[in-house]
């Protein structure tokens, strides 16, 4: 069966202005499926810059890939036109990180979410856009006569999130991205958000993407996960496996710096090698090299395949090298439904 | 805590910000006291008020907001009685805010060390060149950073490090409190970890006593010694750290406390029914009355006082008594 959505060896490389001279690659040779019949929550994790927004902006036909193909149930996003180009459209939603950047201040809640349905024609009378409005705005846990009608100001932040993700839901997307759709909203509205999220993904079979850099709530409502390190797969797996037992170096180091809400378990028992590295540096071998404690020669040499460390789990290192190796087409066998 | 002394005193601090639906009320008459090396973590929802209180400590409310009553101390120093160009003064040397998104308001086209140096001069104007520039490198490499950051533009730094500068610029006149507005919500685990632990670093360096405002209970978990709970403009409940997560007593702090993710109990989502309430209409009484669950006669009428209970515990609700039991009405109400 022809997936929903496919990324084939998709790479992407910013060439920058003026002012610098460095390229960055800021997605590197990633291969993808989602399948249509298996709703699935992927969680897409890894440090800032490390290529996690570059994937949503590619998967929703916003920039192009520099190398690959990124297709939509068997069609390349790049060639779709007319009602095919339609379709996408609808069927691929995106929630973005900053609630205060998204809306026009001089448009109410209504107006944003009547402009979708009238330009998807997806009702036929005023009441049945009411009603469906309505049917979004309670599904993620607004009432509607608190939200129709006042300007983005005079909502909350948290509010603000959750009208975005309305208007993602009033459509009924096929694929949902969700990039830190929760970011800046507190713990308990947090939790009644990722609900909404997950309902969805099982009432209507929407899969859904969820960029994060919160792994302790992305581990309650994933399937699997993808740990990128600047632009590369560094592991991916089960969510249950790879947070619970990380293999890579650099998803250990990840995990190590959970804040967990828990004053009994104290952060951080990793040392951290390495700080941060300014921008720009190329290599030839593993990218985690220069951090990474257990670094051996060849690891400087090529960038390791990802090796196959338990059922649904591979690791992109060298101490893994008895392992089987899993080729990147391949990456989405690894990952559970 | 063997200090004899508060560094920082806030008493009855009130803000509103006058908008066309009518006043809304953000800060209701709001004190604080806090220690030399004391780090405390303000955590509250969306729009409870966490960022009007330390713009209000800063004495940085712009128009529709005013500050219409309280006094700020910081040591012996009455921030509320300063001048207009004394409290410029004050601001990075006694009292410092890194804002919430700081790091995105760099100046793009101005090098690190000159946007370093403009904030020296804005505060500290007779300060000499020679003086300014070891400031900058001093407060560079207590960030950890290298000296060589200060020729930097901001787009030639990592998020974690741009973080870091802020952090830098905070400290600069060596501030004896230093307010921190979600200095990491967008950066990943590691690089927070990295920057929490050079705030601690420098906070214990300068024993300074830190305000660390958040969403993020993990964070505060691990950072902060107490944890202040704000709902509405008003603080519900201030408790050490280890009270608050082991044992919150206030309705509100406790279904906070309760909607977190652990690794245990995965899958269960608990966040707490109905929405805050709007600050234009404030819901008489108790303001968290209309969504909590143990709510009695007397919160629809009576504001519950912010009590000092045993075991240092500040608590503003009507279940409890002054010696932290339950009062009679709360156990009526419990059958
Ligand atoms: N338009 C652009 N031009 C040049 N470089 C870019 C552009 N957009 C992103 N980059 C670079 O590509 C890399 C990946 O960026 P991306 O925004 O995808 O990271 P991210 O994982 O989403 O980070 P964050 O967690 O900070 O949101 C970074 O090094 C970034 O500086
Ligand atoms: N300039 C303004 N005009 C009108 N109302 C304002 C203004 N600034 C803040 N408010 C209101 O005051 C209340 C407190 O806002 P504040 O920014 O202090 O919240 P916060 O607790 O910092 O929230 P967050 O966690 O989202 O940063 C909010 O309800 C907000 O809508
Ligand atoms: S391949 Fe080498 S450098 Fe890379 S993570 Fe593994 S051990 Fe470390
Ligand atoms: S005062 Fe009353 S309504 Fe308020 S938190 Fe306590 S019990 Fe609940
Ligand atoms: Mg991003
Ligand atoms: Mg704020």
């Amino acid at each position: 069966m022809t997936p929903l959505l496919e990324f084939r060896n998709v790479t992407k490389i910013y060439t920058k202005g003026l002012l610098s001279r460095a390229a960055t690659t800021a997605l590197d040779n990633v291969s993808l499926k989602i399948e249509d019949d298996q709703p699935t929550i992927l969680t897409v994790a890894g440090e800032s810059g490390s290529g996690k927004t570059t994937l949503a902006m590619l998967l929703l036909g916003f920039i192009t890939p520099t190398r690959g193909q990124i297709l939509y149930k068997g069609k390349d996003i790049t060639k779709l036109r007319g009602e095919e180009k339609i379709t996408f459209r609808r069927e691929v939603q995106a929630v973005f990180q900053d609630p205060f950047a998204v809306f026009n201040p001089f448009y109410t809640v209504d107006h944003l979410l009547t402009v979708p349905i009238d330009k998807f024609k997806l009702a036929r009378s005023k009441s049945e856009a009411r009603d469906k409005m309505e049917e979004a705005l309670r599904a993620v846990g607004l009432r509607p006569e608190d939200v129709l009608g006042r300007f983005p100001h005079q909502l909350s932040g948290g509010q603000r999130q959750r009208i975005n993700v309305a208007r993602a839901l009033l459509l009924k997307p096929r694929l949902l991205v969700a990039d830190e759709p929760v970011s800046m909203v507190d713990a308990s509205l947090r939790a009644t958000i990722l609900e909404s999220l997950r309902n969805l993904n099982r009432e209507y079979g929407i899969s859904i993407i969820y960029i994060t850099h919160d792994l302790t709530t992305a581990y309650h409502v994933a399937n699997s996960i993808i740990v990128l390190y600047r632009g590369s797969v560094m592991e991916a797996g089960s969510i249950d496996r790879v947070i619970r037992e990380p293999q890579h170096p650099y998803t250990r180091l990840l995990i190590d710096s959970i804040p967990w809400p828990d004053i009994n378990r104290k952060w951080g028992q990793t040392e951290i090698a390495a700080r941060e590295q300014e921008h720009g540096s190329i290599e030839t071998g593993c990218k985690f090299t220069s951090r990474c404690p257990f670094a051996m020669e060849r690891c400087r040499q090529a960038p390791p395949p990802l090796y196959q460390v338990a059922p649904q789990q591979v690791a992109a290192c060298y101490l893994y090298e008895q392992q089987p190796i899993v080729e990147r087409e391949r990456l989405s066998e690894m990952l559970p439904a | 805590m063997t200090n004899p002394s508060p560094v920082l005193r806030v008493i009855d601090l009130q803000v509103s910000y006058y908008t066309e639906a009518g006043r809304a009320l953000a800060l209701d008459r709001v004190s604080l006291e806090l220690y030399p090396g004391e780090k405390l973590g303000m955590v509250g929802e969306s729009g409870c008020g966490k960022s009007t209180m330390a713009l209000a400590m800063m004495r940085m409310i712009k128009p529709p907001g005013r500050i219409e009553g309280g006094k700020v101390f910081v040591g012996d120093t009455e921030l509320t009685a300063l001048s207009e160009a004394q409290m410029r003064r004050a601001r990075l040397s006694l009292i410092s805010y890194i804002p919430q998104g700081a790091m995105n308001s760099l100046n793009p086209v101005l090098r690190i060390e000159a946007q370093m140096r403009d904030a020296i001069r804005e505060h500290q104007p007779e300060m000499s060149k020679a003086e300014i520039q070891e400031r900058i490198y001093q407060a560079l490499e207590s960030v950890e950073l290298r000296r060589n950051v200060a020729r930097m533009y901001p787009h030639e730094l990592s998020g974690g490090m741009k973080q870091r500068v802020c952090i830098a610029i905070g400290i600069l006149l060596s501030p004896k409190v230093i307010i921190a507005d979600e200095p990491t919500s967008a950066l990943d685990v590691v690089t927070q970890r990295q920057v929490m632990e050079t705030l601690d670093r420098v906070q214990k360096q300068l024993g300074a006593a830190v305000i660390l405002i958040g969403h993020d209970m993990g964070l505060m978990a691990q950072f902060v010694d107490k944890v202040a709970v704000m709902y509405a403009g008003k603080f519900t409940e201030i408790s050490s750290v280890r009270d608050m997560f082991t044992n919150p007593l206030h309705p509100y702090a406790r279904a906070l406390i309760e909607s977190l993710p652990t690794l245990e109990n995965k899958g269960v989502f608990k966040g707490i029914p109905g929405l805050a309430p709007s600050l234009i209409r404030r819901p008489p009484g108790c303001a968290f009355h209309p969504r909590c669950a143990h709510a009695m006669e007397i919160c629809k009428t009576v504001t519950p006082a912010l009590e000092r209970l045993p075991g240092e515990r500040l608590v503003a609700c009507h279940l409890y008594d002054r010696e932290g039991n339950l009062t009679n009405a709360a156990l009526r109400m419990a059958g």
